[in-house]
């Protein structure tokens, strides 16, 4: 079988169902009563399949196939995020040293109650909004607003809750010439004085230091399809094989998924999607995420601003995986499992 | 060695050495490779870490070794880094990290790119400590290392030619990024950005550090 290279290519045919069950919808909604029955009779049988289907294929995702739905342009993004959980959002821009960045979202709003600085990168869905968004990747504007906006959720004692999906930072030459690196390691760093609950949930493409730099949160969460990852796949084949067109040999490689990471101990929590993934239904989503950064708020809302910072020192300090060995010179065995 | 003509004759300690990485992942080829760099250089891990004087005052010290895997940064460099920082904050000596990379080891997966993180928080701990931390970047200095611990150094040094930078070419081509200016992602670049405080030869980097941590160098250095 051909590897699909996008989602809709892979999700052919259940969009296929879904289409054949919206016209039969709108035959029935005109037909008399007989044929009505018998159109009735149809759509359940196409439900059942199409459930089916989807209970096969969503039931055992493989790792590539996550990387397809954590992109597919129907998933939520966190805007949509926005609107079905916080009031009052308003948005805040500018890094005030060099201009503005719409690849990352923030400001003040307000969820379940709670007064919260929203972090956020932000997709597009059509071809103008991808632009504007440069395809939800940063430049240093980005995440020095992000870093201004850290420090003012610091001293006003707001928490932050930070909703990551993006492919990368921006690796263009404007980026570089204004210190992409140091943008991501100054907001990494700045979130390390944060006396405030940060709390970070991967939504979508965690897509490596262009995610980090707003994901260190006290608790890290992630969606049942997301993917994180420390490079493309894409990028990682390039490397690995000199063939950028091996991405789904790649993400199996990486080891990429919610969980994997959840497994290797490095995030949280797995946020369950609704059935068929969070592009079914959004609204569903949405209330999943919303119930698990409520929780999780309400424990870190019982640590002071010292314990938040020792939390989040702790948490980060440890990861990593490393034996002790003895002596200088031990090479390990090549066919040693971990 | 690069250790050799910086730090004072005989007075590096070695610590650290008995970390060697875990091949969580299962990657492809990582354990033959690891096995290789390890058995080719005789330590466990690239990057070398301990203790020094460099005209007398003491420092923690940590020297990437590019031959080694790329100099790529995996859970072991990481701890090492953060452990280099922590040293210097506990003991309020200067930190001096000779950085060489091309970036986080991906066959380390995401253990690698928290490794992002970890380096980090050891250098906001440094910070904190009022121990100064200086970085060199030598060639390369890339991607998920340049994006953590090198970059937010107090003092930034860069040798001269030094590739620095935060995409390399093969996932730049893969990302569609065009054309670039003749020096791009060179030290001279960087440090016509405002991104490095100083190019420095190596002949000259002896000098520049030992009078940096001379008039840096936390309560040793002003004692």
């Amino acid at each position: 079988m051909v590897t699909p290279k996008s989602w809709r290519e892979w999700e052919k045919p259940l969009l296929e169902l879904d289409d054949a069950l919206d016209k039969l919808r709108e035959l029935s909604r005109s037909a008399p009563g007989e044929k009505r029955r018998e159109i009735q009779a149809k759509i359940t049988e196409f439900e059942t399949r199409r459930d089916a289907y989807i209970r096969t294929v969503y039931g055992d995702l493989g790792v590539w196939e996550k990387v397809l739905v954590a992109r597919a342009e129907t998933r939520p993004y966190t805007l949509d995020y926005l609107n079905a959980l916080t009031s009052d959002f308003i948005e805040l821009q500018g890094d005030r040293r060099y201009g503005m960045d719409h690849a990352i979202i923030g400001g003040p709003a307000i969820f379940r109650g709670h007064p919260v600085m929203i972090l956020g990168q932000q997709k597009g869905r059509n071809i103008q909004e991808r632009q504007h968004r440069n395809f939800a990747m940063a430049k240093p504007e980005g995440y020095r607003k992000a870093i201004r906006l850290m420090e003012m959720a610091d001293r006003f004692r707001m928490p932050i809750l930070s909703f990551v999906d993006t492919p990368a930072a921006d690796p263009s030459p404007d980026s570089e010439s204004r210190g992409i690196s140091e943008a991501i390691s100054d907001a990494i760093l700045t979130s390390f004085g944060l006396g405030v609950p940060f709390i970070a949930v991967i939504i979508g493409e965690g897509g490596s230091g262009g995610a980090i730099g707003i994901a260190t949160g006290n608790r890290v969460l992630m969606l049942e399809h997301a993917v994180y990852s420390v490079i493309p796949p894409e990028g990682c084949a390039a490397i690995l094989w000199r063939q950028p067109e091996r991405g789904a040999d790649a993400s199996v490689a990486l080891q990429l998924t919610a969980q994997h990471a959840y497994q290797f101990g490095l995030v949280d929590e797995i946020v369950a999607e609704p059935f068929g993934g969070a592009h079914r239904d959004p609204a569903e989503a949405a209330v999943r995420v919303g119930d698990a950064l409520e929780n999780v708020l309400n424990d870190l809302l019982e640590l002071t601003p010292d314990q938040l910072r020792e939390d989040r020192y702790e948490k980060f300090r440890s990861m990593g995986r490393h034996e002790v060995v003895e002596g200088v010179l031990s090479a390990p065995d090549p066919h040693r499992r971990a | 060695m690069r250790l050799g003509i910086t730090v004072d004759e005989g007075s590096f300690v070695e610590l650290d050495t008995d970390l060697l990485s875990v091949d969580s992942l299962h990657f492809p080829d990582y354990a033959d490779k690891l096995a290789q760099a390890v058995a080719k250089s005789g330590r466990n891990e690239g990057l070398v870490s301990g203790t020094a004087t460099i005209e007398g005052t003491p420092i923690a010290i940590a020297v990437a070794d590019f031959t080694f895997m790329g100099g790529s940064m995996g859970s072991v460099a990481g701890e090492k880094i953060a452990r280099t920082l922590e040293r210097a904050a506990v003991s309020q000596m200067p930190a001096v990290v000779f950085c060489a990379s091309g970036g986080a080891r991906m066959q380390e997966g995401l253990f690698s790119l928290m490794q992002l993180a970890k380096t980090n928080a050891a250098v906001h701990r440094c910070r904190q400590s009022g121990a100064p931390y200086i970085a060199i970047f030598t060639d390369p200095t890339m991607a998920g290392v340049l994006a953590s611990y090198a970059s937010v150094a107090d003092i930034i040094l860069a040798e001269p030619k030094a590739q620095v930078g935060f995409a390399g070419a093969r996932v730049s081509k893969q990302a569609g990024v065009g054309k670039v200016p003749d020096d791009f992602q060179t030290a001279e670049y960087a440090y016509r950005h405002g991104m490095v405080d100083r190019i420095v030869p190596r002949r000259d980097l002896r000098d520049t550090l030992a009078a940096l941590c001379r008039m840096l160098g936390g309560s040793n250095g002003h004692a």
